[in-house]
């Protein structure tokens, strides 16, 4: 399958996922193995960065995956930029999943204050993926800025119910300049396998591998289903038909013609 | 139009013939709700409800998996007084009482910060009887700014404050607030709170608008059970609920559910909330609200502690001692209450993983506000 490039970065495998809600670091760490993933998210607010050997991070300390340290828990801008500088220095990366959240219950994104952080991290040398709502317009802007993908979502974090925001997704595939990674609320490998066949360039998903009754198995199914709907896309789907054919010609009369 | 306003004409006994009038069909279509409104609630908490608890462990399992995932969060508390103004009948710390008192000093509350930071912990809770006189706010800000190095998250049960207080707190780490109302029943609060500030009924309901201009992080909930008719105060705790979150938007939303436990006030409660009540209760908050957090505190016993890890509960304290001092030292007539689940954090923790999921230490950090 053909490698995706964000900023300097070659991944194999098109399926970026978390490091929430699993029942323990360890069945975290066999899952995000089998899915084959090479970017791993993960909350700062979960980690002790201060500790090399935090539960999290010292599960995560395989060469297959690179760190993608998230500001979920902040607020507005300020507080994430303040959270990726600290990322920065702990985790010695400058990728920064940009996440800005004020309300705590759906965790939407806000676009304003996205904007404005991103704008500042780029300019601070930062690889900012933000986190945003199924935008179009929001996803050129932060293009404009200097992102390096954007992460619209299909629909609530957390809530499994598929790409509800279809029409707007299949705008921001068709119009980006830079990945496009779907990110929250696929809930099955069928929602992730329509997302890659539509041209999605990549897929992050955590909820629905952790929270599985076989997280392992669920992972590899996620990771076949991005495949699969890769490359379905690349081998091009054939048209769908809507309507039957009619039975006689309605452009035989052209024939008589000159 | 601040709380009080909301529910100063709906009539405590309106809502209970309400609630004791729900029947199975109500309860079917409460189930059935794709976003069960309060009248749905009533139902799920009313005595037509408790042939179908079976029914809603299994889908306040399934929703707390999905929003929270195989995890619950651990915390502490950490008595700092047992000084109180308030005379309320039902609590150990009465001012009525001649117990021992303490306050804490500032040296001894890094002693207790220290003895418990090496169980593991990162959130903390202080809790103070309510006293503006042995522990105001100089003395809370001088115990975060000590305690800070410490913990991760730091929340307060303590005395109701301003605005202005909650304000200069949130600027030396603090980020979850619980108060409780104890009942919403207007006419009978004043049998329970004698004196003190919080005799006053509307000053206690104001707290939670000052919280939520203030903007903390989180807001905890709750009633004391035994006091009043649970099922009646817990409709107006949800009719609370869902007008904060519609004002104060960016918080969080916390439910604790206290029942009243034998303490050296010696107070029996007039109304009983079994265990199955309290189950009841948890699955219909968990099917009425997928993204509220329910905690559960030393309070209730290690079985049902231990049963309800994967029914809905998201938060557990552990290792409590609720008297001044009982980490570093051990002085137990000073305590609030007796503890029914007295194991270590560890042992807490390892119940949690037999049950398949882990234990969360920490879930926020300090520099994110």
């Amino acid at each position: 399958m053909d490698s995706l490039k964000i900023a300097d970065k070659e991944f194999k495998s098109r399926l970026f996922t978390g490091t929430g809600k699993f029942s323990s670091s360890v069945v975290m760490e066999e899952a995000l193995l089998a899915s084959g993933s090479e970017l791993v998210t993960m909350a700062l607010r979960r980690v002790e960065m201060d500790n090399r050997d935090d539960d999290i991070l010292s599960h995560l300390n395989h060469n297959q995956f690179n760190l993608l340290p998230n500001t979920s828990g902040v607020r507005n801008a300020k507080e994430a930029v303040f959270a990726a500088s600290l990322a920065r220095e702990a985790l010695d990366t400058n990728w920064v999943k940009l996440e800005i959240h004020p309300d705590p219950r759906y965790l939407l994104p806000d676009p304003v204050e996205t904007l404005k952080a991103a704008d500042e991290l780029v300019k601070q040398g930062f690889i900012v993926l933000p986190y945003v709502q199924a935008d179009p317009v929001l996803c050129k802007q932060l293009e404009e800025v200097g992102t390096a993908a954007v992460m619209p979502l299909g629909s609530p974090i957390g809530s499994n119910n598929g790409l509800q925001t279809v029409e707007m997704l299949k705008i921001i595939i068709e119009q980006s300049n830079v990945p496009v990674v779907v990110d929250a609320g696929i809930g099955a490998p069928s929602h992730a396998a329509y997302a890659m066949e539509l041209g999605a360039d990549a897929c992050l998903i955590n909820t629905a591998i952790a929270v599985s009754d076989d997280p392992v198995s669920m992972a590899k199914a996620f990771s076949m289903a991005v495949e699969a709907g890769r490359m379905a896309y690349l081998a091009k789907l054939g048209a769908k038909r809507t309507g039957a054919e009619a039975s006689s010609p309605l452009t035989s009369f052209l024939d008589d013609l000159n | 139009m601040d709380f009080i306003d909301h529910i100063k004409d709906i009539n405590w006994s309106d809502i209970a013939d309400k609630i004791y009038s729900k029947n199975s069909s109500d309860v079917e279509r409460a189930l059935a709700a794709d976003r069960p409104s309060v009248d749905d609630f009533m139902a799920l908490i009313s005595p037509a409800a408790s042939g179908y608890v079976e029914r809603m462990a299994v889908m306040s399992n399934r929703l707390t998996q999905k929003r929270f995932g195989k995890t619950v969060q651990l915390y502490v508390p950490l008595y700092l007084s047992n000084y109180c103004e308030n005379q309320c009948v039902y609590c150990g710390f009465n001012s009525g009482l001649k117990i021992p008192r303490k306050v804490l000093t500032i040296e001894e509350v890094k002693e207790e910060a220290i003895a418990i930071s090496k169980m593991g912990f990162k959130h903390i809770l202080l809790v103070t009887g309510e006293s503006s006189k042995k522990a105001d706010v100089d003395y809370l800000e001088e115990v975060f700014k000590t305690i800070k190095p410490y913990f991760s998250l730091i929340s307060i049960e303590v005395q109701p404050l301003s605005q202005n207080d909650y304000e200069r707190l949130l600027k030396v780490g603090l980020h979850t607030v619980y108060i409780y109302q104890e009942t919403y029943n207007s006419n009978t609060y004043s049998n329970y709170h004698l004196k003190g500030k919080k005799s006053s009924y509307s000053g206690r309901l104001d707290t939670y608008e000052k919280l939520g201009r203030a903007g903390v992080y989180k807001m905890g909930l709750g009633i004391l059970a035994g006091l009043e008719d649970w099922r009646v105060d817990t409709l107006f705790t949800a009719l609370h609920l869902r007008y904060l979150q519609k004002r104060y938007w960016r918080t969080k939303y916390s439910i604790s559910f206290p029942r009243l436990r034998p303490n050296a006030g010696g107070y029996e409660p007039s109304f009983v909330m079994t265990d199955k009540d309290l189950a009841q209760l948890i699955f219909a908050y968990r099917i009425f609200d997928n993204d509220v957090e329910l905690a559960l505190s030393t309070r209730e016993d290690r079985l049902f502690r231990d049963n309800m890890i994967n029914l809905g509960v998201t938060s557990m304290s552990a290792g409590s001692k609720t008297n001044p001092g009982g980490y570093a030292q051990d002085n137990d007539d000073l305590e609030q209450f007796s503890v029914n689940d007295d194991r270590t954090p560890v042992e807490v923790a390892e119940a949690i993983k037999d049950h398949g999921y882990e234990p969360v230490w920490k879930d926020w950090d300090s520099s994110l506000q």
